[in-house]
């Protein structure tokens, strides 16, 4: 996977599925649904978003509920990855499963400020700020992880999968 | 060194016998369950996968979380499920109740491997099965192929010893445990509630435990089936596996909950583990109060309820909303009279399902206060960013709706 080049949004802790897409929208369709990304924290978050952005948060990012709608209005609206000090388990694979880069880095949370551009190698779990130079290691996905990532979610890779046989 | 139940279960479905915590296993999955607030996405993957059902009877499709339809996006969902249920003869639960009571009262077996597309789907620990909420991609993989993989987690023992005071419930015990552990102090692991005070706790009890292991988030919670267990099983026909942790089995932690000395909690805005003792927020004033959900909206629950508000009336500035979690209860509340009770009490009763719990009725407005007995407290769940919620028991709820304002329920 190649290296992903973005400017940062960034979140605090304990971002929540009721933060990223609260439950009353779940039901629209996914094209008006991403235009409430992350409304009760900032209701302009959507139109902010450029494509090619990506988050930077802190721990246990998307807790709570299991709604895939979470990571997919966030890759709706062009976010390329997702660095967080740690996950809710239920996102994490979610993320996966929507071919979302997702990497935990616990060191680089603090050392960034939003707008500031970084670079993230999801395969290695290496991100770079390149304005300052510096370098932290994050988690390294399982090789069948990344590979689902690569095939761009769990869908297409179960079909090409079973076009191999 | 011996095996926890949860690396027993795992191990049965995975057709292996020495895979431990930290290992991925590649599980056959008893069953599956989906509902309407995710289910049109689930359905979307697994038609792009162009497969059948592995199994249509081991499939449960429910409409719970926005019926009656009130808006046409709500009615297009469940025009979806339910013509998608029909094609391939899955067991649909059209406005039923609650996804999670419905799937224990009909489906869920001890010792099974449950996977469903709701965060809540731990509830089923209860009985000793392992079931644990994906999203609706991996719910589609497992509708087209029966397994999932899944790391085996790592378990924490929680001890419950002693017997719980009046007043106390155990959705206190649950509080209490995850205002300890934190919301993320048992991410991807096993919460299994066992000790001598666990055989004292009833399957409604067990359930309300179970359902928020993944406030704490955890991957499930899990009791050990006993004779208790049995007793909610008599009118199936199968018993499932009873699993049980071998003494020799190793934990990752260890706590012990003295449930003599517990009081009544609650949980603050806007976070699950903000737990306090109900006495530090006593006298918070109320708008709404919500008796109902996965977590406790079963018939003991409503009969707590029913004590405490059998000939009073709720505050006049107050709102009591209560939703059975299924028709089955809601039906026995009627044969017990309690629905009258309700009535009588100036409460409204709103159709089994998930309701007020996730702001499908009863939303709040800017600066409303509602105190409820389901199961998160998030920001902006419940309508607006700025309205808070708390979480207690079915008793302190019902207190505090009389009262008008957060009241502890030993007076």
């Amino acid at each position: 996977m190649t290296v992903i080049t973005g400017r940062i949004w960034k979140f605090g802790h304990g971002i929540d599925t009721d933060i990223i897409i609260p439950a009353r929208y779940l039901i629209l369709p996914l094209e008006e649904m991403k235009h409430k990304a992350m409304e009760p924290l900032d209701p302009e978050f959507a139109a902010k978003v450029n494509p090619g952005d990506v988050i930077v948060a802190g721990r246990n990012f998307g807790c709570g509920s299991s709604r895939e709608q979470a990571p997919a209005v966030l890759r709706d609206l062009g976010i390329k990855a997702i660095v967080a000090a740690s996950f809710a388990r239920i996102f994490f694979r979610n993320a996966v499963n929507l071919g979302l880069p997702v990497v935990e880095c616990e060191a680089v949370y603090d050392q960034v400020r939003e707008g500031d551009v970084v670079e993230i190698q999801p395969d290695s779990g290496r991100i770079r700020i390149p304005a300052k130079a510096e370098e932290y290691s994050g988690s390294r996905l399982p090789d069948f992880l990344l590979k689902i990532i690569n095939d761009g979610g769990l869908i297409p890779h179960l079909i090409l999968e079973n076009r191999k046989g | 060194m011996g095996k926890t139940m949860v690396e027993k279960i795992l191990n049965q479905a995975g057709g292996s016998r020495d895979l431990s915590a930290g290992d991925i296993v590649m599980a056959r999955v008893s069953c599956l369950m989906t509902n309407d607030a995710v289910g049109e996405l689930t359905v979307q993957a697994f038609e792009a996968l162009g497969r059948r059902p592995w199994d249509q009877n081991r499939i449960a499709v429910v409409l719970d979380h926005y019926i009656p339809a009130t808006t046409e996006n709500a009615a297009r969902t469940h025009k979806l499920l339910r013509d998608f249920s029909r094609k391939y003869g899955l067991h649909l639960f059209d406005q039923q109740g609650v996804c999670h009571q419905l799937m224990l009262e009909k489906f869920v077996l001890p010792g099974d491997l449950v996977i469903g597309t709701d965060s809540h789907t731990c509830t089923y620990g209860g009985i000793g099965a392992f079931a644990t909420g994906v999203g609706s991609t991996d719910g589609a993989a497992v509708m087209a192929t029966g397994e999932i993989w899944l790391k085996i987690p790592e378990t924490v023992r929680i001890d419950l010893q002693g017997r719980l005071p009046d007043h106390v419930h155990p959705k206190d015990i649950i509080l209490k445990v995850i205002g300890d552990l934190g919301a993320e102090g048992a991410t991807y692991q096993a919460l299994q509630f066992s000790g001598e005070g666990a055989a004292g706790i009833s399957n409604e009890g067990r359930f309300t435990l179970c359902n928020m292991a993944i406030e704490a988030g955890a991957k499930t919670g899990i009791f050990e089936p006993d004779a208790v267990t049995e007793s909610f099983l008599k009118d199936r026909q199968a018993k499932g596996i009873f699993f049980k942790s071998d003494p020799d089995a190793e934990y990752c932690r260890q706590m012990t909950v003295s449930l003599d000395r517990l009081g009544p909690q609650i949980s603050c805005p806007w976070s699950v583990d903000r737990v306090v003792p109900v006495e530090e927020v006593r006298g918070t004033r109320i708008d709404q109060a919500f008796i109902g959900s996965c977590t406790n909206g079963r018939i003991g629950d409503l009969r707590i309820a029913a004590q405490i508000l059998d000939g009073k009336r709720i505050h006049p500035e107050t709102r009591l909303l209560i939703t059975p979690a299924s028709q089955d209860i809601y039906r026995q509340a009627v044969l017990e009279g309690l629905i009258q009770i309700f009535i009588d009490s100036g409460a409204v009763i709103c159709n089994p399902g998930c309701s007020a719990c996730f702001g499908g009725q009863g939303m709040l407005w800017e600066g409303e206060v509602c105190i409820g007995t389901h199961n998160r407290n998030f920001k902006a769940r419940m309508g607006h960013k700025d309205s808070r919620v708390y979480l207690a028991s079915p008793e302190t709820v019902a207190v505090s709706a009389v009262a008008g304002r957060i009241e502890d329920p030993r007076g």
